[in-house]
């Protein structure tokens, strides 16, 4: 035989799973949710969510054209950025914000922490929490459903400050008829997303089950057994959205499975205490970044027991 | 009942359709075999025989050359055209080259041994040293060693493996259909030699007709099938010690700290062909496939057949092969030719297109933790790689890296195509190379 053989080190398959199929699936898991955010507040969602995910990938191909490393804008992790941060923007803000931030998120947070899986806060989220700090009033003008140009406030928010509004039923809170981020407001819709992420085996159930868990028994144990703030405080808020999509975000969050056990529960405590007794109606972007940058020390102390060792 | 496994695992395809339904076929008269005397994990052995002397079917011609070494035996009958070193799937070593007179005459030491049941524990022993018994699923460690532990470790249990949980190999699925009868005697004859009365024979559930004809052929003995479930890497010693007993084999330890011997199905039936006929380990099944072989088989062959005349009996290649292993895809070895002889532990011979043989590029670890989840030893394959890549082996070592089995599960699951075991794997010998200092 006169061919070459290739010789490598077994294994010799591999599954045919790769970084961009599960991109791809986060992002098609996210669109019913961000297609009915578009529904519920208009155009002006819609150029928001084009505006967050084009400006995304314009800055990870920019970044690594100037680091001069493979461009893999194609892997669809700058798409899944962009479009969680404008899912978790509200459809008012000026069209420059998206742009910051998802330069922020890509260009600081993910780019020059080293790329892809290096990240050590969910990008998405830390460019939220900088938008909410830098521009507190753009960020929190939440538009009302359906009626551009009027504003009003999330469930969680007048709750939080017992302002004299109607609250929502708890049937408009689960299909998304109530004030918030553009993609946040649909509980039914993101579990869909989440159902199919977890079908796909891209996430496994356990951080956003107990994430949720934690937080439904706790707002319900410390804020005096209130059952409709129980559910408004699952079914209204960033919540669902930041449970199963940014809380699993597999860069920023422990790699044991003892490990996502003591984040979830982590993200779910202080969820709850920055609700229950600080001063923000929210939370859950604190809650997760907070936890984000502990996991490193989490997975530390979370080695598994190994097979065969000592129990 | 409900099918016993171990956590952790992977689900490749099987690969088995090509040839799991064909009854075993004999290449039995090659002209010409070049037997190593290295063909199993130990010293190589010594040869006993000259360039130009006669030799006989089952004749002696390479001896033991320590305690952990197995000896070889001539598989034909023919002329001594040479004793000279040459490549082998282990490297560069000394091979008996016979022409092969066609006559098959056995060697006068060839004879039925007593009845198992009349003989002690270490008569049987050296029959099955004297034989050359190793272990027939691929590593080859020599048999008589696995039987005789030190006198302080307590065996209570020996266990066959039939689970054959590598894609494309059906060797060990055809010989448990076609002769579960000396399989069960091999290990009755095990459990004699090792003096206990537990026997477990573990088989993957995506052979039910194996389990079934495994069962009846157990019937009214004290041995037990075992049904697993179909999950790679089932077959692995500890994996499949835990799956049958329920114990874990300890960290560092060998199955002879759980109290456990684990042998090869096809180990077993060797054992009881060399206690009915006398004939030592002189040939053995192997299942030559893939997508680069015209006609996949399951081929009973002589030791020392050439690997490039056993694909010649499948019809040849199809195509051009891009990779030849020897083994399955997940823990088989890839070979620089088809110019090798086939030996005790060629289980499988795998030729892959270069469609086949491709392995994606490797693009950046995201942290998914899947190798994590699907590791069968429970250790973090991400954090050991990713110290093994910056040379800090303390580190990787920190991470129990010296406790991988090498299943290769972490790259197979990777989405990044990540060179996991690889990496592992230099880490680990870099780690006992310094333990040696």
């Amino acid at each position: 035989m006169e061919a070459r053989l290739k010789v490598s080190s077994s294994p010799h398959i591999r599954s045919n799973d790769t970084t961009q199929k599960i991109m791809r699936d986060v992002a098609i898991a996210l669109l019913p949710a961000a297609a009915y955010g578009v529904y519920n507040f208009g155009v002006n969602a819609l150029i928001v969510l084009i505006v967050s995910v084009a400006s995304a990938m314009l800055t990870e191909y920019a970044v690594q054209k100037i680091r001069k490393v493979p461009v893999t804008v194609t892997d669809f992790s700058a798409v899944v950025t962009g479009l969680l941060l404008g899912m978790n923007l509200p459809s008012t803000v000026p069209f420059w914000i998206p742009v910051v931030g998802s330069v922020f998120a890509i260009g600081i947070v993910k780019q020059a922490f080293g790329g892809l899986g290096h990240n050590w806060m969910n990008p998405a989220l830390a460019a939220r929490a900088m938008l909410v700090a830098s521009w507190p009033v753009q960020m929190t003008t939440w538009a009302a459903v359906k009626a551009d140009a009027v504003t009003t406030a999330t469930p969680l928010g007048i709750i939080k400050e017992g302002l004299d509004v109607q609250l929502p039923s708890m049937t408009e809170a689960l299909m998304g008829n109530i004030g918030g981020c553009i993609g946040e407001t649909s509980a039914l819709l993101l579990l869909l997303g989440g159902a199919y992420l977890v079908y796909r085996q891209v996430i496994s159930i356990r951080i956003p089950l107990i994430y949720i868990g934690t937080v439904a028994v706790l707002t319900f144990l410390l804020g005096g057994f209130d059952l409709q703030y129980t559910l408004f405080s699952v079914l209204a808020g960033g919540l669902i959205l930041g449970a199963v999509f940014m809380a699993t975000d597999y860069a920023s969050s422990p790699i044991t499975a003892k490990g996502q056990v003591i984040y979830a529960v982590g993200c779910g405590l202080l969820t709850t205490i920055i609700r229950l007794y600080g001063g923000y109606p929210e939370g859950v972007s604190y809650s997760i970044l907070l936890m984000n940058v502990a996991a490193p020390l989490i997975d530390k102390y979370t080695q598994p027991r190994v097979f065969g060792g000592a129990k | 009942m409900g099918l016993l496994s171990f956590k952790g695992g992977i689900h490749p395809p099987h690969s088995k359709k090509l040839t799991e339904h064909l009854p075993i076929v004999d290449y039995l008269e090659p002209k010409i075999v070049e037997i190593p005397l290295r063909q199993h994990i130990g010293a190589p052995c010594e040869p006993v025989v000259e360039k130009g002397a006669q030799v006989k079917v089952g004749q002696l011609i390479g001896k033991a050359g320590s305690f952990v070494s197995a000896n070889i035996h001539s598989s034909v009958s023919g002329t001594v055209l040479d004793v000279k070193k040459r490549f082998t799937a282990y490297g560069f070593d000394v091979c008996i080259i016979i022409e092969n007179d066609m006559k098959n005459e056995y060697h006068e030491s060839v004879k039925p041994k007593a009845d198992y049941k009349t003989l002690s524990s270490k008569e049987i022993i050296d029959i099955i040293k004297d034989a050359g018994l190793v272990g027939m699923g691929g590593a080859g460690f020599p048999t008589h060693v696995k039987l005789s532990p030190p006198p302080e470790k307590t065996i209570d249990t020996v266990v066959l493996n039939g689970a054959e949980c590598e894609p494309y190999l059906t060797c060990d699925h055809r010989l448990m259909l076609e002769e579960p009868k000396m399989i069960v005697l091999g290990l009755q004859i095990l459990m004699k030699a090792l003096n206990v009365s537990n026997g477990f024979i573990g088989i993957e559930s995506n052979k039910p007709d194996a389990i079934e004809s495994m069962t009846a052929a157990a019937q009214g003995t004290n041995v037990k099938v075992v049904g697993l479930k179909t999950k790679y890497p089932q077959g692995a010693e500890k994996q499949l010690i835990f799956a049958c007993t329920g114990k874990e084999v300890p960290s560092g330890g060998l199955p002879m700290d759980a109290g456990v011997v684990v042998n090869n199905v096809a180990t077993a039936a060797t054992i009881a062909n060399v206690f009915t006929t006398g004939m030592p380990l002189i040939e053995r099944i192997c299942t030559v496939t893939g997508g680069a072989i015209k006609t996949p088989k399951n081929i009973r062959f002589k030791m020392g057949t050439s690997l490039r005349e056993l694909i010649q009996f499948c019809d040849g290649f199809n195509g051009t092969p891009e990779k030849i292993l020897l083994g399955g895809p997940m823990m088989g070895v890839a070979q620089m030719s088809d110019d090798l002889p086939a030996m005790k532990n060629t289980s499988g011979i795998l030729c892959f297109t270069p469609e086949e043989a491709k392995i994606p590029e490797p693009t950046a670890c995201i942290k998914c933790g899947k190798c994590v989840s699907v590791c069968p030893a429970f250790l973090e394959p991400i954090q050991i790689s990713a110290y093994a890549l910056l040379h800090n082996y303390d580190k990787a070592a920190s991470f129990k890296a010296l406790d991988c089995i090498e299943c290769g599960s972490c790259s197979f699951v990777c989405p990044s195509k990540r060179p996991l075991l690889a990496s592992i794997r230099v880490a680990k010998r870099e780690i006992i190379a310094r333990k040696k200092k």
